[in-house]
């Protein structure tokens, strides 16, 4: 898809005065932190299987080659086939020559991430296929045409007039006199809508939360079932999947799969885990003909053995951007492109340059709830200082931030006329602020006091504090 | 010219730097998928046969499934007839084509039609068996084949399933290990956790998304009786 990450801060500002988008987002922690707190509680070994699962992604990552190769002779030992692509233009070429090799006007989809990141929608649809999104979030964002905003609630930012909206104008030839007025005949409305489109397809196309080397196998994971009726019902499967979602064995992705629903939803785990091998087997009455795993780069390999290889091990739960005070206040369409959140702001800049990103990894108050939720404990807040670095290195900021940085760097390294100057600002700010404790606004700071006061100064700098401390305790 | 695949592995070789990986490496990523070793299993399931059965239905319970339980497949004829009349449910049945369920005595309850093959869209009710059930998570494990088409699972809006007791086992690993003494992995494995579910719209949980919305387990205590 088409980035916007660019304009980040007029996304931000734009998405922070949206009634809407303060509405959703003020769902996010009944609906994603407290359940999973809950669930959390109920797993003592939660934070023993967090470095289990850790150590499986390092292990799988410093011999990725090995299990890629054992992943494809698996595949072709059960009669599927792996297409390698290095980049997005590669991975669309591919699936379509599958779809056009058996005449497909129509392909299903269940979500997945990989098929954003290609922008395989758009593509399809250019060339005379019609994809349909069978998530009930991606079919309503699909039917909006907008992007995801959240990567496993994608359509978390409607409210349910939105989406009736959205039903009203696109299934003309339902009763226009239908209640829809409760999620309960959305979904009813979803359900029978696709379902149609599930048996007409031609072609299923799913994401994978794993590839197993073991066996071949791909794994998905799912609630609604959508994902299973999309890869049981058409001809051809076709599986879309990034190269560092291979494991070792079943036992290593039933260890990663305690992780992942309870970081996700709070679930115990999902209603639907569905692992699938080859086509279907003589004398079996259902399942596709055809089997193909498409295996993308797209920048992966580029990050392996950098300081950004571990957001290699990311399984796309969602805790990041869940707990995220950032995401939280802005919601995901900000950030431009398919990965929000923390995990998007290490991402993106990876996969679409630091020109295009680089502002992502400044959205951070380095609070370190990400971190401190992610199951796979990648270290989010050290990688987007990472980013920051490069941003600098690269002189990407504006010409007034170097310099003030600059300035700052020059008394930082004089701390006599560091703490002379930090003394008198504190002093006056402190007077500045007297009365009320706190500056409603500053001149050089307006973009900083425009959304929210500055707490004034108690009048000393911490220096100041913490020797007069020192003196009191050689005093006592 | 090299083929993407060829680039792809020169380029993760390049950026681990080293080529090939060093023989001790490969040989253990080799013993590693064979022995296929278990990693930490939580203590939660790992009980006693009788105790694993108790968790599995409370589990079930919590992801809005129902449970039944009886005493042998002779009761199976009532209690479906019963549970479908309960929920106002047409009296029709597409069985999986298993023997375990053919063998059955449906004849105790004559109005019940029953076909068997794979789901069609419009049927109300499927019943199939399961070739495990983990305590864990109340989760059953659902094996594609001749005896178990998949749409079974997925189509109609109500599923039930017919389970022996004693294929219950603690976590997922015991049902691999199951799974893995019948043979090559089947096609698609179906781990089951409770009716279709979304919370897609203002996230509020609605069952029925895409896939059964009632899963109702017959839970069968004595094998073959």
């Amino acid at each position: 898809m088409q980035s916007t990450s660019h304009a980040f801060k007029d996304n931000a500002r734009q998405a922070v005065g949206d009634p809407r988008i303060r509405k959703a987002m003020g769902l996010m922690k009944p609906g994603f932190q407290d359940r999973r707190a809950r669930a959390l509680s109920r797993l003592p070994e939660f934070e023993r299987l967090r470095e289990e699962g850790k150590a499986i992604k390092d292990h799988v990552l410093a011999n990725l080659d090995v299990y890629l190769e054992r992943f494809e002779s698996k595949v072709v030992e059960a009669g599927g086939q792996v297409h390698w692509c290095r980049n997005a233009a590669e991975a669309r070429e591919a699936i379509l020559g599958i779809c056009r090799s058996i005449g497909a006007r129509t392909v299903t989809k269940g979500k997945s991430m990989v098929a954003e990141e290609i922008a395989i929608n758009d593509y399809l649809e250019e060339q005379g296929l019609t994809p349909i999104e069978t998530d009930l979030g991606e079919y309503i964002i699909q039917l909006r045409n907008e992007p995801p905003s959240h990567i496993i609630a994608p359509a978390v930012h409607l409210s349910k007039e939105d989406v009736e909206q959205s039903f009203r104008e696109i299934h003309t030839w339902m009763d226009p006199a239908r209640v829809l007025a409760e999620p309960r005949a959305l979904v009813n409305e979803a359900r029978e809508v696709l379902r149609r489109k599930f048996q007409e397809a031609d072609v299923g196309i799913t994401g994978a939360n794993f590839l197993i080397a073991e066996t071949g196998s791909t794994v998905i994971v799912t609630n609604e079932g959508n994902g299973d009726l999309t890869q049981t019902l058409p001809k051809v499967h076709i599986v879309l999947a990034s190269l560092e979602k291979v494991v070792p064995t079943l036992e290593d992705a039933s260890t990663i799969l305690r992780l992942l629903a309870r970081s996700a939803t709070g679930q115990e785990f999902s209603a639907y885990t569905t692992f699938s091998t080859g086509p279907r087997r003589p004398g079996d009455l259902d399942g596709p003909e055809q089997f193909h795993v498409v295996l993308v780069d797209n920048g992966r390999t580029a990050m392996l053995g950098t300081e950004f290889q571990e957001m290699l091990r990311c399984i796309r739960c969602g805790a990041c951007m869940n707990h995220c005070p950032v995401y939280a206040a802005v919601g995901g369409h900000a950030y431009g492109w398919v990965y929000p959140g923390p995990m998007g702001s290490v991402l993106t800049p990876s996969l679409i340059g630091v020109q295009e990103a680089g502002h992502l990894p400044n959205a951070s108050t380095f609070c370190g709830r990400c971190e401190s939720v992610c199951p796979m404990k990648i270290p989010l807040p050290k990688m987007m200082r990472h980013w920051r670095e490069r941003e600098y290195e690269s002189k990407l900021q504006p010409a007034a931030y170097r310099y003030g940085l600059g300035i700052w760097a020059w008394f930082a390294r004089r701390p006599a006329l560091y703490h002379l100057g930090t003394r008198l600002a504190a002093g006056l700010l402190g007077r500045l602020g007297r009365g009320r404790g706190r500056i409603a606004s500053l001149p050089l700071a307006g973009g900083w006091t425009g959304g929210r006061d500055m707490p004034a100064p108690q009048g000393k700098t911490f220096q100041q504090l913490w020797a007069e401390r020192a003196r009191g305790r050689e005093a006592a | 010219m090299t083929s993407a695949r060829d680039q792809i592995l020169a380029g993760i070789r390049r950026s681990l730097r080293r080529d090939a990986p060093a023989p001790s490496d490969a040989q253990a990523c080799a013993e590693r998928i064979e022995r296929h070793p278990r990693n930490l299993i939580p203590a939660r399931a790992q009980l006693p046969h009788p105790e694993q059965v108790e968790l599995f239905v409370s589990m079930l319970g919590e992801v809005a499934a129902t449970v039944q339980r009886l005493p042998g497949l002779e009761a199976v004829p009532d209690a479906v007839a019963d549970y479908l009349a309960s929920q106002n449910l047409p009296a029709e049945l597409r069985m999986a084509p298993d023997p375990d369920l053919e063998g059955i005595p449906w004849e105790r309850r004559p109005t019940l039609t029953i076909t068997t093959g794979r789901a069609e869209d419009r049927d109300p009710t499927s019943l199939t068996g399961a070739a495990a059930g983990v305590a864990e998570t109340g989760t059953l494990v659902m094996t594609s084949g001749a005896e178990h088409p998949t749409t079974l699972n997925l189509m109609p809006d109500t599923h039930i399933v017919v389970l022996r007791a004693d294929r219950i086992v603690g976590t997922y690993e015991d049902a691999w290990d199951v799974l893995r003494a019948r043979g090559p992995v089947p096609r698609t494995v179906n781990f089951i956790t409770g009716p279709s579910r979304t919370g897609d719209i203002e996230q509020t949980i609605q069952l029925g998304a895409h896939g059964p919305r009632r899963l109702h387990v017959l839970l069968v205590e004595q094998a073959g009786a």
